[in-house]
C-alpha cells in the first residue's frame, strides 16, 4: 500500500510536511473516519484544494476506505512541539478554551468531542495535537469563511464562527505547544459531558 | 460569419462617402439585406433538417423500453459526468462546460417536473437527442453532443428516456451559461448548425447495421461488429467530441473526427486515434484492456479519458468493448515513423539529477517502469508525442489510474507543479523524452509555463 500511495506521501511525507503553498498535515494514526470524511469531503467540493481533488477524481469509495485505513494504522512517531514565544495569558486563555470551553460565548470544550487528551475520538474525530499553530489557524479560519466545509450539521463551522481572532490564537498557541502523548491514538469515546455542557450535532461524527 | 461581409461594405460605403452619399446608404442598405438573407437561408435550413428526418422519428410502441438497457446507455455515454455537479444530485446538472467562447452550464435531467424534464415526452427526449432542439424548441447548445446523439437509434433514445425518468427528482434550478454575446444567442446556435450539424438518418438501428458503414455486406458478424463500433464511437460515446478537430468556430472538421485535438481550457490533448503513434489502436485486446480497466500494457489512460473510464467505459459489454476495439482497429493507420529528433545538445545539465532524484524511484533508472505499477517512460507513447500538453500536466498533477474492477487499487504520481518550476518541469521532460531510445523535440519552459497558466483550476 506505501507503493500505491506515494501519490500522498510525496507531498504529506510520513509526519506531514511544510510546502510551498502551506502545510500539508500528517495522515500517520488519524481516525480511519476522520481520513475517508476528509476525501470525500474534497471528492465533493465541501474542502477546497486543487491539487487533492485533481488526485482524488478517478478514485472510488471502497478504495479511498482503504487508503484512509492503511494510513490510520500506522504508527509513526510525533516530533516535539515546536517553542513558540508566546504571551503567557493567551496561552492561559487557550488552555481553557481548549479544556473548558466559554459557556457565555457557548463555545464547547475541544476536549468535549476530541478526548481529554486531545487525541482523537474513534471513528471519524481527529486529535489536536502534533499540529503547526499555523496549519491549526487556517483550518478554523477556512471554517469561519466557508472555505472548509464538513457534512451538516457541521459543528466544526458553528464553533470556529463563534471564537474572535484573539480566541483562535490563543486556542491555536496553547494546542500547538502541547508535546503529544505517548498514547497517541484516538480513544475508543467521547468523555462523559461535564455538568452543563451540552451535546453537539456533528454531520461528521455522529 | 454573417457581419463579415456587412463590414465590409459599410467600409467601402465610408471611403465613398464624401464623394457620393448614396452609395453609403446604398451600400448599408445592400449590406443589411445580406445579413438578413443569410440568417435566414440558416434558419430555413435548420428547419428543413428537421422535416427531413421527422418521419422516421416515429416511437416503436410495440418494444416497451427496458430500464435496465437505458441505464446501461446512460452509463457508457456518461451522461451523469457533465450532469452532476462534485458532491451533488446525479443528473441534476450545474457542472461548467469550457468551450473556447465560454462555459456552457449542463442542465437538470432528472425528472422533476419544474426544473427537469419530467414534463418531457420520449419525442422531446427524442428531438434533444437527434436535433439538438429543447422541448419549446430552442435550439441547443453543442456542448450537448446532439452532433454525436443524432446517430443515437429511436429504440436507445426511448431507453435512455424511459431510464432518466426514474432517476431520483431534484429541484436544483438550471443556471444560464456565462456566454458573451453573440454566442449566446439562438441566431449564432443557427449559423452554428448550417455550418457543423448533420442530422443522422433516424432509421438508424442500435446494432449499428445501417447505411452510415459504407458498403453492404451488414449481416457478417464482424461487418456488425464494426458498425455497431462505429455507432458507439460516433453516437453515444460521443468519443469525436473530444478527439476530434474543430474549426476556428468550434466545429468538428469532416474526416478529422478522430485526428486528435487540444481541449479547451484543460489544456490535455485528446490524441488521434488513427495515428499509431499517438492512440491508434494496435490491437483489439489493447482496447477492449484500456476501456474496461483503465489499463493495458503496462500504460493507463489519464486526465479526463480517466474519468471517462471511471464513470463510463469500464462498463461496456464485452461485445461492446470489442465492437468499439474492432472499430478503431480498423480506423487506425500506421504511420511512417517521423524523423527523429537529433538529440539536444544543450540538455540542461540538471535534468538527469532531477530524473534520478524525482522520477527513478517509481519509473526506474532506465525509463524501464515497473510492470503493473508504474509506467514505463521509454518508448511511450503518451511521453513522445509532439504535443507535450499530455506529458506536462501529468508532471504536474500526477493522478491516480481510475479505480475499476480489472484495476481496483491503483498506484498514484504525486503532482509536481508547487516542488518543480517550468524551467524543471522542462528539464526533465526533455531529458525523458531523449533518454533510453526515445528521440521527441524538447520540451521548453515557455511550453510548461504556457500550459500551467493555461489551464482552468479543476
Amino acid at each position: 500500500m506505501a507503493q500505491r500511495t506515494l501519490a500522498c506521501t510525496g507531498c504529506h511525507g510520513p509526519q506531514g510536511k511544510s510546502g510551498p503553498d502551506g502545510y500539508y498535515p500528517r495522515l500517520a494514526g488519524k481516525p480511519a473516519g476522520y481520513l475517508v470524511n476528509q476525501l470525500r469531503n474534497f471528492q465533493d467540493g465541501r474542502r477546497h484544494y486543487a491539487p487533492m481533488q485533481g488526485l482524488l477524481a478517478t478514485l472510488n469509495d471502497a478504495y479511498l476506505q482503504e487508503i484512509a485505513n492503511y494510513f490510520s494504522a500506522l504508527e509513526v512517531p510525533y516530533p516535539p512541539p515546536v517553542a513558540q514565544r508566546t504571551d503567557p495569558a493567551m496561552l492561559a486563555r487557550g488552555h481553557t478554551l481548549a479544556t473548558q470551553g466559554d459557556r457565555a460565548l457557548n463555545i464547547p470544550a475541544c476536549t468535549q468531542c476530541h478526548g481529554t487528551a486531545l487525541t482523537g475520538v474513534q471513528p471519524s474525530t481527529p486529535g489536536l495535537l502534533g499540529l503547526p499553530r499555523d496549519y491549526l489557524n487556517a483550518q478554523l479560519g477556512g471554517w469561519q469563511i466557508g472555505q472548509r466545509r464538513a457534512q451538516a450539521p457541521d459543528c466544526m463551522a458553528r464553533i470556529a464562527k463563534g471564537l474572535n481572532d484573539a480566541d483562535v490564537h490563543a486556542v491555536t498557541s496553547w494546542l500547538a505547544s502541547q508535546t503529544v502523548p505517548k498514547a497517541s491514538g484516538a480513544v475508543a469515546q467521547r468523555p462523559a459531558l461535564s455538568p452543563g455542557a451540552s451535546a453537539i450535532e456533528c454531520g461528521s461524527a455522529p | 460569419m454573417t457581419s463579415a461581409p456587412n463590414h465590409r461594405a459599410s467600409a467601402q460605403g465610408n471611403a465613398q462617402a464624401h464623394r457620393e452619399p448614396w452609395l453609403r446608404h446604398t451600400s448599408g442598405a445592400i449590406g443589411a439585406l445580406l445579413v438578413a438573407a443569410c440568417v435566414w437561408v440558416f434558419w430555413a435550413a435548420d428547419a428543413w433538417h428537421e422535416r427531413t428526418s421527422a418521419n422516421a422519428a416515429h416511437s416503436d410502441a410495440s418494444a416497451a423500453p427496458s430500464l435496465e438497457h437505458g441505464a446501461y446507455l446512460a452509463r457508457i455515454g456518461n451522461c451523469a459526468l457533465c450532469h452532476t455537479i462534485p458532491g451533488g444530485a446525479p443528473f441534476a446538472g450545474g457542472r461548467a462546460i469550457e468551450t473556447p467562447f465560454g462555459a456552457v452550464v449542463s442542465t437538470n435531467i432528472t425528472p422533476d417536473p419544474t426544473q427537469g424534464i419530467g414534463q418531457w415526452s420520449a419525442s422531446d427526449f427524442w428531438r434533444a437527442l437527434h436535433h439538438g432542439k429543447s422541448r419549446d424548441g430552442r435550439r441547443l447548445s453543442p456542448a450537448f453532443p446532439y452532433t454525436s446523439y443524432t446517430r443515437v437509434s429511436r429504440a436507445d433514445a426511448d431507453a435512455l428516456f424511459a431510464y432518466l425518468q426514474t432517476v431520483t427528482p431534484s429541484a436544483r434550478a438550471n443556471s444560464a451559461s456565462p456566454l458573451a454575446w453573440p454566442f449566446n444567442t439562438q441566431a449564432a446556435l443557427a449559423v452554428w448548425r448550417a455550418l457543423y450539424f448533420w442530422p443522422q438518418p433516424a432509421s438508424l438501428r442500435p446494432d449499428g447495421a445501417s447505411p452510415i458503414v459504407g458498403g453492404g455486406g451488414v449481416n457478417a458478424p464482424a461487418t456488425l461488429g464494426l458498425a455497431r463500433g462505429e455507432y458507439l464511437v460516433h453516437g453515444l460515446g460521443h468519443c469525436t467530441e473530444c478527439h476530434g478537430k474543430r474549426s476556428l468556430l468550434g466545429g468538428l472538421v469532416r474526416g478529422n473526427e478522430l485526428a486528435g485535438a487540444v481541449l479547451p481550457g484543460v489544456p490535455w490533448y485528446a490524441p488521434s486515434l488513427h495515428d499509431a503513434s499517438q492512440a491508434g489502436a494496435t490491437s483489439v485486446v489493447d482496447t477492449v484492456a484500456l476501456l474496461q480497466t483503465g489499463a493495458s500494457g503496462g500504460r493507463f489512460v489519464g486526465g479526463p479519458m480517466a474519468e471517462v473510464v471511471l464513470h463510463g467505459t469500464q462498463y461496456l459489454t464485452q461485445a461492446d468493448a470489442q465492437a468499439i476495439g474492432l472499430y478503431l482497429q480498423a480506423v487506425a493507420r500506421p504511420t511512417a515513423p517521423a524523423a527523429p529528433h537529433p538529440l539536444t545538445t544543450n540538455a540542461d545539465p540538471r535534468a538527469a539529477k532531477l530524473y534520478e532524484d524525482q522520477c527513478a524511484d517509481c519509473h526506474g533508472k532506465e525509463g524501464q517502469g515497473q510492470a503493473g505499477a508504474y509506467p514505463a517512460l521509454a518508448g511511450n507513447r503518451a511521453v513522445l508525442m509532439a504535443q507535450p500538453n499530455n506529458a506536462v500536466l501529468s508532471v504536474l498533477h500526477g493522478g491516480f489510474a481510475p479505480v475499476t474492477k480489472g484495476n481496483p487499487r491503483p498506484f498514484g504520481m504525486p503532482p509536481f507543479l508547487l516542488q518543480l518550476g517550468d524551467a524543471d518541469v522542462a528539464a526533465v521532460l526533455t531529458h525523458v523524452r531523449s533518454a533510453w531510445g526515445n528521440q521527441a523535440a524538447p520540451v521548453s519552459a515557455l511550453q510548461v509555463q504556457q500550459i500551467r497558466r493555461t489551464q482552468a483550476a479543476p
